[in-house]
């Protein structure tokens, strides 16, 4: 379908975005200056646990520069609802889930340390944090004792006194008695105890709010760094009741990054719009890094029991599953699905196994909130089913790749019911498998690793197959299971008289790269040309209700919204090109941007018709509206399953413990790919936080409930000399449900990595099992404990 | 970050002469160090003397010594011809320091007069027998680093220049925190002849100088025996003491066997 300039689907174009984004002239919310602005900063709480017993804002309030000191009491007085969760998930007993109120600044209790209870605004950013600073040291509370460990924290008295207990939800799925039946006839039993660790988002641009709003007009305009502005416009007008929905206007322009963390409704939006509507001021704020660390939803942190019946030739009987998931202090937009309906449904893997239980106790603690971190659920079933497969291949001394094959889901089998309620539409995972050994030289690791070994190294290799659902969701499917929202996506095509198309699209891009990805697809459709297909998200303003970006669902979702709209543009084109060419509209025919009648050489361009569309000159008006615009809501009939195979290899130093990964190769099944270039950097991103967990990243609080990783000096990130350069391929079956045959890809890296990376370093060391993060000291403590058993 | 008052010192005198009876003012070296601790309100000087036009750079080599001005930035050292001529671990060392942001801002006598217990320069300081020049006098490395962040300088003095001995061999092994890229243990050992020297940091509270091992000579090949002391060893997220005290025993033996 490619273009003679080789823009269209499937050609590597290079990003359009990218060139305000290399030469610094994007426009992020914290480049916006608004006239009169003033500066907001948030006086947070520096206990994990704590009642307010006295703030008094008289001394902040007079500090210099200090417009406003607004605390959680006034919040709360002017009637502004608390942050809601929009999954509602139940227990095995039917009862709904334990919901905390969430105001979005406290008034009575503080339960994490950096959670907000006052906005003071000031004339500048210095002002605004001095009278921050001042208002936490002054504040008077009585400190309770915090809940800090998963592992404690349901037999601990809850954190929120209208609770009955710390948990959330007691949450099963999958059928237990089938389980049980399958563990009694198993020749082996695999048991393995494993953590999850926690991580920080850590995009790259701090999450940002400027409110203003119009005495003239009622209006209140948010600019803010948001994967998904329409749901905070919902939020913010349904549930906090700030403003009508209509008076509402939610703007997020260019956004560095925000792998999950900028899909919620944080405290901060929620108070500066209030505060630009209460002190009739422009309000702005910026996280500064530490404020990102605190504040921003962590991801995973999970405690898991489980254990894999197998029978005597290695098949796979039974999966047992018992998890303890941390969710923080409160419950955070999406924080209920995550380790449920995104964790659970995916223990099948890429494995036939016949019966799957799992259950998940949903924890609260005195941590910040936990919610959905790229992969979000995904990663964490993968590492635990990748995890238990590769330790009964080490117990059975069967290979790990064929143990796994031999247990696959086979291409003949699909569509697949998995034993948690998902089916599985279409998938080939022994041709990702096989591309991925040879890429990764399976065959020859044994003599690497002697050659490793001559060198005073251990080496090793792991594997993970990893499966993921994307394309979140079908709307009644997803709702009929608590979700809150429709997970449909809009879309709308808006073509010029000239010819040139505006696509708007309820999908956002926060560098994803949709504006060049979206504008292939309309181009190949259209026949319009590429650098004419001008792709507009991000603003309420301007577009239809949308969803936005997670959960690698944008292409699958929106752009199956944007084929949608492209037909209903093709179909009126058709009927005005009827015209046109004075021919019956069956006559007509479209291809590569030119209408033409079947079987003359009689044809009109795309621009000619569009033309045509706004000056309807030949064109009867009470047979064709004027006009070329069309619109198109699209909920997708299943999930999509891209699935793939990890090959990690990586050699030890036994002196140090230090790891390094000498190659890793990613072989992925992504249905048809838009853009392979844009797809690859999704996956290199996607490895490197996969990697990042596996090696490198845990947030930890302390016993005090302080987090005690809450800057880069403790906190790693991976960096460019940690890694090596990915040998990253596809495969392809296409989605059976999908206009475009797509699956989604931003997701996979993160999800396949860690699972890989352990099972490399545990196959390395001979070790059974070894927690993330794999930092030295502790492979080189397990070495040294092998070394004494031995 | 508050307010704070900066002048530039045009020479050594004016720098010493523009400091506060006090002692007040704190001297900027390429502040790579100290304008972080500014924003994030660790420290708050009322006012700041820029170092950077005292005529305090610059490498000079000498017979037996090659001594390297204050103020002369890491980036230049690890560049200098004449440093990698004479003792190439010294430039190997500077150019690992920090990142290439710090290393074109940062200063030896900044990072010596930090006395940050995970720097790199202490190790090579220790390691090849340096005298710290200030304004007031010369004080040899074994002396000079003394605690966590303390050193022998006293109140307004000021570090001029750094000399060190140029060995017959040299080497630094770092084991890097993952994160923050200070060393949890560097090892600077270097060979004067026959006799071997040892310098440690990252493992205790400052760098120190490890003459157990040294006696072993430069063919040894086992230190798991050599006392260490352990006393005032660090202990963080990333390396427990005992895990440093691992590190020193492996990373000087790899030093040792390079020279």
């Amino acid at each position: 379908m490619a273009t003679e300039e080789n823009t269209g689907i499937g050609a590597s174009v290079l990003r359009k975005e990218d060139r305000r984004f290399i030469t610094g002239v994007g426009r992020y919310t914290d480049d916006i200056q608004v006239s009169g602005q003033t500066y907001a900063a948030f006086a947070r709480s520096l206990w994990a646990r704590a009642r307010i017993d006295k703030l008094d804002t008289g001394v902040a309030a007079a500090m210099p520069g200090v417009i406003g000191v607004l605390t959680g009491a006034e919040m709360a007085a002017d009637g502004l609802g608390g942050l809601p969760c929009g999954w509602l998930v139940k227990s095995k007993d039917g009862s709904d889930m334990q919901q905390p109120e969430h105001p979005p600044l406290a008034h009575t209790h503080l339960n994490f340390v950096g959670d907000a209870f006052a906005i003071v605004v000031a004339d500048t950013e210095e002002h605004a944090q001095g009278a921050a600073r001042a208002l936490e040291q002054s504040v008077e509370v009585t400190e309770l004792t915090p809940v800090v460990s998963l592992a404690d924290a349901t037999q601990s008295a809850p954190i929120h006194e209208a609770l009955t207990s710390n948990v959330c939800y007691d949450w099963e799925i999958g059928d237990k008695a089938a389980c049980k039946a399958g563990f009694a006839v198993a020749d082996r039993v695999v048991e393995v105890e494993l953590s999850n660790n926690r991580l920080i988002p850590n995009a790259m641009e701090p999450r940002a709010a400027i409110a203003e709003y119009s005495t003239g007009t009622d209006e209140l305009t948010i600019h803010t760094t948001s994967q998904n502005p329409h749901l905070v416009r919902l939020i913010l007008a349904a549930f906090v009741q700030l403003a009508p929905e209509h008076k509402l206007r939610v703007i997020a322009p260019d956004v560095g990054g925000g792998f999950g963390s900028k899909i919620f409704v944080y405290s901060e939006e929620v108070s500066v719009a209030w505060a630009a509507k209460k002190l009739r001021r422009p309000v702005r704020w910026t996280a500064t890094r530490s404020e990102s660390f605190l504040t921003d939803a962590h991801g995973r942190d999970h405690l898991t029991k489980a254990k894999l019946a197998l029978s005597s030739e290695g098949k796979f009987l039974a999966m047992q599953v018992a998890t303890k998931a941390n969710l923080g202090a409160y419950l955070s937009t999406f924080a209920s699905s995550v380790p449920t309906y995104l964790y659970g449904t995916l223990m099948a893997g890429q494995y036939a196994t016949p019966a799957i239980h799992v259950e998940v106790q949903g924890t609260f603690t005195n941590t910040c909130p936990v919610d959905a971190y790229r992969g979000a659920g995904r990663p964490e079933a993968t590492f635990v089913v990748e995890r238990l497969v590769e330790m009964a291949a080490r117990q059975l001394r069967a290979d790990p790749a064929e143990l796994r094959r031999v247990n696959f889901i086979k291409p003949d089998q699909f569509p697949y019911q998995t034993p948690v309620a998902l089916v599985y539409d279409t998938g080939n995972y022994e041709a990702s498998l096989s591309q991925a050994l040879q890429h990764a030289d399976y065959a020859g690791f044994a003599a690497r690793q002697r050659a490793a070994e001559g060198r005073g190294k251990l080496r090793g290799i792991g594997l993970s197959c990893y499966i993921e659902a994307c394309g979140l969701a079908p709307s009644q499917l997803a709702m009929n299971l608590g979700a809150g929202v429709g997970l449909w996506e809009s879309a709308e095509i808006r073509v010029n008289p000239t010819g040139s198309v505006v696509v708007f699209t309820g999908s956002h891009s926060h560098g994803q790269g949709h504006e060049t990805t979206f504008a292939q697809v309309v181009s190949s459709t259209l026949g319009v040309p590429f650098d004419q297909v001008e792709v507009v998200h991000g603003d309420t303003g301007r577009l239809d209700f949308g969803l936005g970006t997670y959960g690698s669902r944008s292409i699958a979702v929106g752009g199956s919204a944007l084929i949608r709209a492209s037909e209903k543009i093709i179909a009126k084109g058709k009927r005005i090109a009827a015209h046109l060419l004075q021919a019956g509209i069956d006559e007509i025919d479209f291809q590569d941007g030119v209408f033409s009648v079947q079987a003359s050489n009689q044809s009109v361009t795309f621009a000619e018709v569009a033309f045509a569309a706004y000056i309807p000159n030949n064109v009867p008006t009470d047979e064709v509206e004027p006009g070329l615009a069309e619109k198109a809501f699209y909920d997708p009939e299943n999930f999509t399953y891209p699935a793939g195979t990890h090959i990690c290899e990586v050699e030890v130093d036994p002196e140090t413990g230090k790891i390094d990964i000498i190659q890793f190769v990613a072989v992925d099944d992504f249905g048809e790919v838009i853009n392979p270039m844009i797809v690859e950097g999704q996956v290199h991103g996607g490895l490197t936080q996969g990697i990042g967990q596996a090696l490198f990243e845990r947030g930890i609080y302390d016993d005090n409930g302080q987090l005690i990783t809450g800057s880069y000096m403790d906190y790693c990130m991976p960096r460019a000399d940690d890694l090596p350069n990915y040998v990253v391929d596809t495969t392809v079956t296409p989605c059976t449900h999908n206009p475009l045959g797509v699956k989604g890809c931003g997701e996979a890296g993160a999800i396949g990595a860690p699972a890989a990376v352990v099972n490399a370093v545990t196959h390395a060391t001979g070790m059974k099992d070894i927690s993330m993060p794999l930092h030295p000291e502790k492979v080189w403590r397990a070495l040294q404990r092998k070394r004494r058993a031995a | 970050m508050n307010e704070f008052s900066y002048s530039r010192a045009t020479s050594l005198r004016d720098a010493v002469r523009s400091q506060d009876k006090s002692g007040k003012a704190k001297y900027l070296a390429g502040g790579q160090t100290l304008l972080p601790s500014i924003k994030q309100l660790l420290d708050a000087p009322e006012r700041l003397i820029d170092l950077s036009g005292a005529g305090l750079d610059g490498i000079e080599v000498g017979r037996k010594t090659i001594t390297i001005g204050a103020m002369t930035r890491h980036a230049d050292v690890a560049a200098s011809a004449q440093v990698r001529e004479a003792i190439p671990a010294l430039a190997d060392l500077a150019g690992r320091i920090g990142d290439a942001q710090v290393r074109n801002r940062g200063t030896i006598g900044g990072s010596v007069a930090n006395s940050d217990p995970a720097a790199d320069y202490p190790a090579a300081l220790i390691g090849l027998c340096a005298i710290v020049h200030t304004n007031a006098r010369k004080i040899p490395a074994e002396k000079f680093f003394v605690g966590l962040f303390q050193n022998a300088l006293k109140s307004g003095e000021l570090i001029t220049k750094v000399e060190f001995e140029i060995p017959t061999g040299a080497a630094y092994e770092k084991f890097a925190n993952p994160a923050s890229r200070y060393a949890i243990v560097g090892v600077f050992a270097a060979s004067f002849d026959h006799v071997m020297r040892i310098g440690v940091t990252g493992a205790a509270h400052f760098a120190f100088r490890w003459a157990e091992a040294e006696g072993h000579g430069l063919g040894v090949k086992d230190l798991s025996n050599v006392s260490l002391d352990q006393s005032r060893f660090n202990s963080d997220l990333y390396a427990s003491a005992t895990y440093r005290a691992h590190l020193v025993r492996v990373l000087t033996l790899r030093a040792v066997s390079r020279l």
